[in-house]
């Protein structure tokens, strides 16, 4: 099978995470669509080391990896403990950051 | 013989430091050390002076070298003095009357705790004046000059727990560094063209300089005269300078300070000898001073203010004389010398009546005080017949030379000058005679002083008569003795002198003088003498009351130059604050009111930032992707 095609299932997957983030005010939500950003990103590196025949993207890709682990982790306890402090997951609430 | 010279100017230098340094164990013995050193001076110039008498004519002139003062590349300045006849004529006068005034201060403030200070003064004014006239270069004349200006403010404000006496000192200082600017100019302007600023090469190089450089210079040493011999424009201070105790009025009108102006015009005769124009300058400053003078002398009835117009008025004659030329500077200097002696006379006269009087200086609180008064009547008297040019004393030759020198200019202008000079003669012996009746002669009007004391005029005490007597007899016969002793042949080596041709012979020229001078003592007398003097000055004609207002000088100087300061400031003040200030704030608000637009932007949604993010990202990729493709 061709390997563009894996890349515009990346593109697609990106696109759709990245209107997720845009559009949905659940903050539960737009993380999960930040997760999916990612994993494109991973799609598409892993896409890339196959057609290069090299192994830098697949090394980035376990990067990338572990980047979002920790990012799960520090992200669900933020907003965790905005849901505590505001009783909402909606990231409009939070706009206290302006004038 | 030439070693003494710094002597002249050391010696009360000297006096002035040690009784202004030597504090209370002086205070007994302070006045007699100030008097001996002003003496001690006047016996040294005595020496010179027999010492110049006896060498040929071209050949009297002194030199003494110190030390250089300023040691640059180009620019030599040195402490040295010279002392040719018109030096030593000053010298004679500053010490000789000098001393005399420091022998009358004896009595005059013998009750003020601060005498000795006060005689640590006069000696500084002496010294100051004596460096002035013996300086051999301008620079060291301008040093002259200072200390004169600084001690004249130091005198005149000596009482100065008094506010209107601060007020003079401070204004005779200010309105002198007026006159004082235009000397720094004119020994810069002479640098700039010299090279130099000593006399000798200065004034030999005339030549070498244009007419309109000559002019220039010219006119900045007639500012400065102004200002230091009261002349009309920056005339102002002499009246107020009466402030200071009356032994300074003395020393001010007759020895020093105002002489100064006299003494600078003819020092630098071959200036004014190539620049005409600001030769007529000159002559009209002092046309003009000498009728303004005599205006205010006729309407104060403060004694000391009456003799101060007059002293603006004769200075004005002697500026007049210089400004004509050769034919002037020596009769400018004769008078100056004539008027030294009868002016001095004339205020330690009027200080002896104050004396007496409780200190009361309004002449429409006297009258009849001759038979209380003798020697000081009779002193002043003979100073007041110098002044008004009775023939035989010493005001009549000095002042009758000049009207005649005034109508041998010429043409038009001599005979303006000629009738401005005849007129002021006819003014001075008005006023002069109104002064004698109303102080002398008349019934007695005299008034309590504030403790409910009548005075009680009695005569001075010996050390106050022996100097007027003294400068009575100068009075008298300084004027007969220079015309039969040669003044004329002794100064012509350094001033030069021609002999003017008055278009009417100088009989006529005389017989006029003397014939105004009746004139104006019979309206004199017809006015104060026949008619008793109220107490209460008359409300007087629209001129009486400017003359009493010293005609509206003070007004005049504080609508044009204190309103115009002002107002000046104020403009300037305006433009700052709108102006400069504005672009300041302006720009301020311009980048506050931006980026208060800007910050809306930063309304705190996420998805907000997040669209920016991936709008930038979208940006530069697309410039990227743009790129290679080109």
């Amino acid at each position: 099978m061709n390997p563009v095609n894996y890349l515009y299932l990346a593109a697609l997957l990106f696109t759709i995470g990245a209107a997720g983030v845009l559009i949905r005010r659940n903050a539960i939500v737009v993380f999960m669509c930040v997760e999916l950003m990612l994993n494109a990103c991973n799609l598409a590196f892993v896409t890339f080391s196959r057609m290069h025949g090299n192994l830098d993207g697949q090394i980035i890709a376990f990067f990338t990896m572990v980047v979002a682990a920790a990012e799960v982790v520090v992200g669900l306890a933020i907003i965790v403990s905005v849901f505590r402090a505001r009783h909402s997951a909606s990231v409009d609430d939070a706009s206290l950051m302006k004038l | 013989m030439e070693n003494l010279i710094a002597l002249l100017v050391g010696v009360p230098l000297l006096g002035a430091a040690v009784l202004l340094c030597g504090g209370r164990r002086l205070d007994r013995t302070g006045h007699w050390l100030g008097t001996l050193l002003a003496a001690v001076s006047f016996f040294i110039g005595l020496a010179l002076f027999a010492d110049m008498l006896g060498k040929s004519a071209d050949d009297r002139a002194m030199h003494q070298r110190l030390f250089t003062w300023i040691p640059v590349e180009g620019f030599q300045a040195d402490i040295a003095f010279q002392l040719d006849q018109l030096s030593m004529t000053f010298v004679l006068l500053i010490s000789g009357v000098g001393t005399l005034i420091h022998v009358y201060s004896i009595g005059y403030m013998e009750h003020d705790e601060r005498r000795r200070r006060f005689f640590g003064y006069l000696n500084l004014f002496v010294a100051a004046m004596l460096l002035l006239v013996l300086a051999d270069n301008y620079l060291l004349l301008y040093f002259g000059w200072e200390g004169v200006g600084l001690a004249s403010y130091l005198l005149i404000g000596f009482w100065q727990h008094k506010p209107s006496a601060a007020t003079a000192a401070k204004k005779a200082f200010l309105v002198n560094r007026v006159g004082d600017m235009g000397l720094s100019i004119a020994i810069m302007i002479m640098f700039t063209t010299f090279g130099t600023f000593a006399f000798g090469p200065v004034l030999a190089s005339t030549g070498e300089a244009s007419q309109g450089t000559l002019t220039a210079i010219g006119l900045m040493l007639l500012l400065a005269a102004c200002g230091k011999s009261a002349q009309v424009p920056l005339q102002s201070w002499l009246g107020d300078a009466m402030e200071g105790p009356t032994p300074v009025s003395a020393l001010i009108h007759a020895a020093t300070m105002v002489t100064a102006g006299v003494y600078l015009i003819v020092r630098s005769a071959d200036i004014f000898n190539a620049a005409p124009d600001a030769q007529l300058v000159v002559t009209v400053v002092g046309a003009v001073t000498l009728l303004f003078g005599a205006i205010v002398g006729c309407a104060k009835d403060d004694i000391k203010k009456a003799l101060a117009g007059s002293t603006m008025s004769q200075i004005g004659y002697m500026i007049l004389a210089a400004g004509l030329g050769p034919i002037g500077y020596v009769f400018a200097i004769m008078h100056l010398v004539t008027h030294g002696f009868f002016k001095a006379g004339l205020f330690l006269g009027a200080g002896s009546v104050m004396h007496g009087m409780n200190d009361e200086v309004d002449m429409r609180k006297y009258g009849g005080l001759r038979k209380y008064m003798p020697v000081t009547f009779v002193t002043f008297g003979l100073g007041y017949l110098a002044i008004i040019g009775f023939p035989g004393l010493s005001g009549f030759f000095s002042k009758d030379k000049i009207i005649e020198a005034a109508f041998a200019k010429g043409g038009t202008e001599g005979w303006i000058l000629g009738s401005v000079t005849l007129l002021g003669a006819a003014i001075t012996a008005y006023y002069m005679t109104r002064v004698m009746l109303m102080t002398f002669f008349g019934e007695k009007r005299w008034q309590n002083d504030e403790n409910g004391e009548p005075p009680h005029p009695h005569e001075s005490p010996r050390s106050m008569t022996i100097p007027m007597i003294l400068l009575a007899v100068g009075s008298v016969a300084a004027g007969a003795y220079f015309e039969f002793a040669g003044f004329v042949e002794w100064l012509e080596p350094v001033t030069g002198y021609a002999h003017g041709h008055p278009p009417i012979s100088a009989a006529a020229v005389t017989a006029a003088t003397v014939a105004v001078m009746v004139i104006g003592v019979g309206l004199a007398y017809l006015q104060y003498g026949r008619r008793p003097v109220p107490v209460v000055a008359p409300r007087g004609s629209l001129l009486t009351r400017a003359a009493r207002r010293d005609l509206l000088q003070d007004d005049f100087n504080h609508a044009v130059f204190v309103t115009g300061g002002t107002h000046v400031t104020r403009s300037l003040v305006y433009v700052d604050h709108t102006l400069v200030d504005g672009v300041v704030n302006g720009t301020a608000a311009a980048v506050g009111g931006l980026s208060g637009r800007l910050r809306k932007l930063q309304n705190g949604y996420a998805r907000t930032y997040a669209v920016s993010m991936f709008g930038g990202t979208a940006v530069l990729i697309a410039a990227t992707l743009l790129m290679r493709a080109v």
